[in-house]
């Protein structure tokens, strides 16, 4: 079968699925076993609503479950096993990770990411909200920035495999290296070590957009009264901006820079394109690509490193959202 | 076209905070019943459990007769104005108000009928097929209860539906209400607000709440001659009654007492013989304080300590008695220029002057004591 | 903050320039894709993208014509070298002047233009800066012209033909193809599972209610990668194996999360009045969810929907897990990232022609729905 038509049936099968699950079921609920009427109408009633808030719920719990909740204890029961999954070995795996050059450059390269990134996209971003608030043109500046978010990693990649190219004529700053000095051509993608930054630089030029975008929505839910207070108190401009204003959206700045540095210990496509974890660039999540569909336990056992990694995010996220529910 | 009736009503939160207890109150087929009290005080949490909105968690409710404590909302037949007037933002004006009719699946033509029927009375023909965001905040509260009106409820419930509109439109809303009132004598309407002015008003019974109890329930009138409590008292009336302590003198059917300092107040509020010798507060509302001039009897003798004119009358506030106390306050007719600092000498008729004892009236010295907690600002 | 009385116009000055900058840094690079993928391979190796409205300076190869006239001994061929049809498939539009030529492909550019070349033998060309020739030799030509090189400004030269290669030749269309059929189900599906979901969360009374938000809001960053292994054996398993199904539904469930925790968000922000009307006027649950939240919550709808789409669009990871690794299953990022980069790594123009048919869809997307966009960033992250 054609994929396209595949995927029109998948819709109409899918959406229409949902709504006659959604129907029938809150149907059955109301008419047939409790419904609301008869002598015991208050209980049945009572009892329809008990039930009811499990039918919304359920097809959504039932994918994460089986997608997201499950996968973290297949894995790591996995992780445990050898590569074709008939022996158990323990931490087998783990111990032949940590003995691993490779691993061990892919963790260190994965923490410079991880603080890399955020530092620069973070900082990026407030500069370019609390500049393009004030400016006439702030709006275009704006959405020209935020422009990335929409483009694919493996785009992004190749637009900066042209900036990184060899060939002064196709690549900027060989061109700019050479116009301007002279200089001979480099290769910045095999530079040892500082290779990395230019491949995080990337990712930087993605997230900035992502942290300009919530940091200038909340720069603008300061009460303009403390800015103005601030000034007939004598404030120059960088002291409001680090004295009044920074203090008042730092919680927003945490949230910003979590989910930047999540994304960072998550992303695999711009290494992959990039270079293939070759030159030194080795991150986790590409480290862990090479034993896909060869290796299913070590495979598993690098997700669940990253999972750790992530783990302590997790556990503030969730921490943070009962408090907001009480 | 109704009449409820509430049995010792409550509401606890998780079983230990008390919202509201004790709550018995009868309301009558064709009354306008409104609910008011300082913020807190519960009444709208009320009001929200004879909605059917929140579960009454003791006690009985009544619709007709029929307890309808599990009676989900929509079968209890009442209908209510919010305070937001939750219109559904994205329907018509003709939509919104035909909702609540197409959900009870009625024939096309009746509901046509009902909701042009209203939109008549409300004037709001012309703008059926308006969005929300496209009328004024009259408009919208004009919508709100002609949402009310095509349901044909057995009680209308309003929740400070007024308090979103500016000065000026609320009250020209507020006499509309009461046209609308009138219009349909049958309906019974319950009421809540936190403005005592609407509350005299429109009422014809005002329940005044306060500490998760009933302070008082009686017409407009009652609750400004005869408070039940110091509470209502002050409730009721703008400025508050003035509260001045004092020592029973001489009882009968004409009390008098003696202030701390030296003044001496009559009421015709009866007492006993053995309220001789008592401490008790006399309440004067301060629209109902004369000055006088010579050596005669006074009731209350001051330095004005502020004034203010507004005109038709002129307030005048004396310099507290001690730390803490609330000053006298008296409202004189007229403009009085140049008040300020001095000696004034005021009295007052001895059928306006009340007589608290522990915060209760002596007027009521028979009716069970409330227990009111809340203070009144 | 712009009518304060005396503020510095320097500052603002600098803020300008700063800002501009900036965005400069962020847009050049596509721009220079952009550009790079409309211009003609020849050009594209010999200058930058940034001078692509220049003319460039192609090297060229032609023969001279044959028809020689006798001159004392010696056969004489005139003409003008852009007139033979090789020298013409370098040049877009009319050549400018030749620079220099030569006979050897090893040293093109051996003798400056109007001067005269010593072939040997007696044996002379000259290659004069318009374009015009005289060969002059010593036997007859025969029906072979001399074989010339020579340097000559080009005029800009903007063309669809790596479009047109990519699409055609590349596989790319089928790829585009495909990254639609993944996207589209994939955004769509999760959408309404999860609106069910978020009300019930935002709306209804039931025990486990907090506990349920806080477990998605940590699966929120659960890493997808822990998610590969174990569902893709669970794919194979239940017979669904590497194939668009399979897909569907793992974008659905590692979607889920945020479209859960985005929907909820913005439902429990719903005036609560509201809903509460709904249920006085007589709805049932799933009325006040079809009637009043689903059109109310629209917006968050879009926002997710944007998310979903761009995230399922661009997405590398999961296509190249749980689809088949056969050519005509592969979405667009796979066959650049696999195929173009590997096979085609040193042909900047088809590769760019490619980068961007891959971005052009979410770039117009992100332009034209930006707003909802931003919305459901901010839903998402701030309170």
């Amino acid at each position: 079968m054609n994929p396209l038509i595949q995927g029109l049936a998948t819709i109409i099968l899918g959406v229409g699925g949902c709504i006659g699950y959604f129907y029938a079921s809150n149907l059955l609920l109301d008419k047939v076993l409790y419904p609301a009427k008869g002598p015991n109408i208050a209980s049945n009633i009572r009892r329809a609503n008990i039930i009811r808030p499990w039918l919304f719920i359920f097809p959504a719990l039932l994918v994460l479950t089986v997608y997201l909740a499950y996968p973290v204890v297949g894995s790591a029961y996995r992780s445990l096993f050898n590569r074709s999954g008939d022996e158990f070995i323990a931490l087998g795996n783990y111990v032949a990770l940590l003995e691993s050059p490779e691993f061990r450059r892919s963790f260190l390269n994965n923490a410079l990411w991880a603080i890399f990134v955020p530092v620069m996209s973070v900082t990026a971003g407030l500069i370019a909200a609390q500049l393009s608030d004030t400016l006439k043109w702030g709006n275009i500046a704006k959405s020209l920035i935020f422009m990335p978010m929409a483009i694919s990693f493996v785009g992004a990649s190749l637009i900066w495999k042209f900036v990184y190219a060899v060939d002064s004529d196709i690549g900027l700053i060989n061109a700019v290296l050479a116009g301007l000095f002279g200089a001979g051509p480099i290769d910045v993608i095999q530079i040892p070590f500082w290779n990395n930054f230019f491949l995080m630089f990337i990712l930087v030029w993605i997230q900035t957009g992502f942290a300009m975008v919530i940091l200038s929505a909340a720069l603008r839910g300061i009460p303009e009264e403390t800015i103005e207070a601030a000034i007939l108190d004598g404030a120059n401009p960088f002291q409001i901006f680090f004295r009044i204003k920074m203090p008042q959206i730092f919680s927003t700045i945490v949230v910003v820079w979590t989910t930047i540095t999540v994304a960072s210990l998550k992303i695999f496509d711009i290494v992959y394109a990039m270079t293939g974890g070759n030159f030194g660039t080795e991150i986790l999540p590409s480290y862990m690509m090479s034993f896909m569909f060869r290796d299913d336990g070590r495979a598993t056992s690098v997700a669940l490193v990253i999972m750790i990694i992530v783990l302590p995010v997790m556990i503030s996220n969730i921490r943070q959202a009962q408090k907001e529910l009480r | 076209m109704a009449n409820l009736s509430l049995k010792n009503v409550e509401k606890t939160y998780g079983g230990a905070v008390t919202v509201l207890e004790d709550i018995d109150l009868e309301i009558e087929t064709g009354e306008l019943i409104v609910f008011v009290g300082p913020s807190g005080c519960g009444k709208s949490t009320l009001l929200r459990m004879i909605a059917g909105l929140e579960r009454i968690t003791g006690g009985e409710l009544e619709i007709d007769g029929t307890v309808v404590n599990d009676v989900p909302p929509a079968q209890r037949g009442i209908a209510m104005v919010f305070q937001s007037y939750a219109l559904y933002p994205h329907m018509s004006v003709r939509d919104n108000m035909s909702f609540a009719l197409k959900i009870a699946k009625m024939p096309k033509a009746e509901i046509d009928e009902r909701v042009n029927r209203a939109a008549k009375i409300l004037q709001l023909d012309a703008y059926l097929d308006r969005l929300p965001k496209a009328l004024s905040g009259g408009q919208r509260q004009r919508v709100a209860i002609g949402r009310s009106i095509v349901r044909d409820p057995k009680v209308y419930l309003f929740d400070e539906p007024l308090s979103n509109l500016d000065a000026s439109l609320r009250v020209a809303t507020r006499i509309e209400i009461a046209q609308l009132k009138e219009s349909m004598p049958d309906s019974t309407m319950i009421y809540v607000t936190h403005d005592q002015v609407e509350a005299m008003t429109l009422a014809s019974r005002i329940v005044v709440l306060a500490g998760g109890g009933i302070a008082q329930v009686g017409t407009p009138l009652e609750l400004y001659e005869k408070p039940e409590n110091e509470f209502v008292a002050q409730f009721i009336g703008s400025p508050a009654m003035n509260l001045i302590t004092g020592e029973v003198i001489q009882t009968g059917a004409e009390t008098h007492v003696r202030t701390k300092d030296g003044g001496e107040a009559i009421s015709t509020v009866p007492t006993l013989p053995e309220d001789l010798g008592k401490t008790v507060n006399i309440g004067v509302r301060p629209e109902d304080l004369v000055a006088i001039s010579g050596d005669g009897p006074f009731l209350y003798h001051g330095k004005v300590n502020i004034t203010e004119a507004l005109g038709e009358v002129t307030i005048l506030y004396f310099h507290p008695d001690a730390e803490g106390t609330d000053p006298v306050i008296a409202k004189l007719p007229g403009i009085h220029k140049s008040m300020r600092g001095v000696d004034v000498k005021l009295t007052a008729d001895p059928d306006k002057v009340h007589i608290f004892e522990d915060g209760q009236s002596l007027l009521y010295r028979d009716r069970p004591r409330k227990r009111i907690t809340a203070g009144v600002h | 903050m712009e009518n304060i009385a005396g503020k510095k116009p320097a500052l603002s000055w600098a803020k300008n320039v700063a800002m501009a900058t900036m965005v400069l840094i962020w847009v050049i690079p596509t721009l220079g894709l952009l550009v790079s993928s409309f211009r003609d391979r020849d050009q594209i190796s010999a200058t930058g993208w940034w001078q692509a409205m220049l003319p460039v300076e192609l090297t060229a190869r032609a023969r001279t014509g044959t028809e020689a006239t006798p001159e004392g001994g010696l056969y004489r061929v005139e003409g003008v070298i852009f007139d033979d049809e090789e020298a013409q498939s370098y040049f877009s539009g009319t050549p400018g002047d030749i620079s220099a030529f030569g006979i050897r492909g090893a040293e093109p550019t051996a003798y400056p233009a109007g001067t005269t070349a010593d072939l040997g033998d007696g044996e002379t060309l000259t290659v004069n800066a318009d374009g015009s020739y005289v060969w002059i030799t010593p036997e007859e030509p025969g029906n072979r012209g001399q074989r010339v090189y020579f340097a000559a400004e080009s005029p800009p030269k903007l063309t669809l033909d790596n479009y047109r290669t990519v699409l055609s030749g590349d596989n790319m269309g089928r790829a585009f193809l495909n990254t639609l059929t993944v996207a589209i189900p994939a955004t769509i599906i999760p959408i309404l599972v999860a609106a069910f979901a978020a009300y019930s969360l935002a709306w209804m009374e039931f025990p486990i209610r907090g506990l349920l938000i806080a477990g998605i809001v940590g699966l929120l960053v659960v890493p997808i990668q822990l998610a590969l292994v174990p569902v893709l054996n669970l794919h194979n398993e239940i017979g669904v194996g590497q194939s668009f199904v399979g897909i569907w539904l793992a974008h659905t469930g590692f979607g889920m999360p945020l479209a859960v925790y985005l929907l909820r968000n913005y439902m429990a922000g719903l005036p609560r009045d509201i809903i509460e009307c709904a249920r006085v006027d007589g709805a049932t649950d799933f009325q006040i969810f079809t009637k009043i939240i689903l059109p109310l919550s629209l917006p968050a709808l879009a926002s997710f929907a944007i998310f979903q789409f761009l995230w399922t669009w661009n997405d590398l990871l999961v296509a190249k897990v749980f689809l088949p690794s056969a050519d005509e299953a592969k979405v667009m990022t796979v066959k650049i990232a696999d195929d173009l980069l590997g096979s085609r790594g040193g042909d900047w123009g088809i590769l760019a022609a490619a980068a961007f048919v891959s971005i052009a869809v979410p770039l117009g997307v992100f332009f034209s729905l930006q707003r909802f966009l931003v919305r459901g960033l901010l839903a998402g992250s701030v309170k």
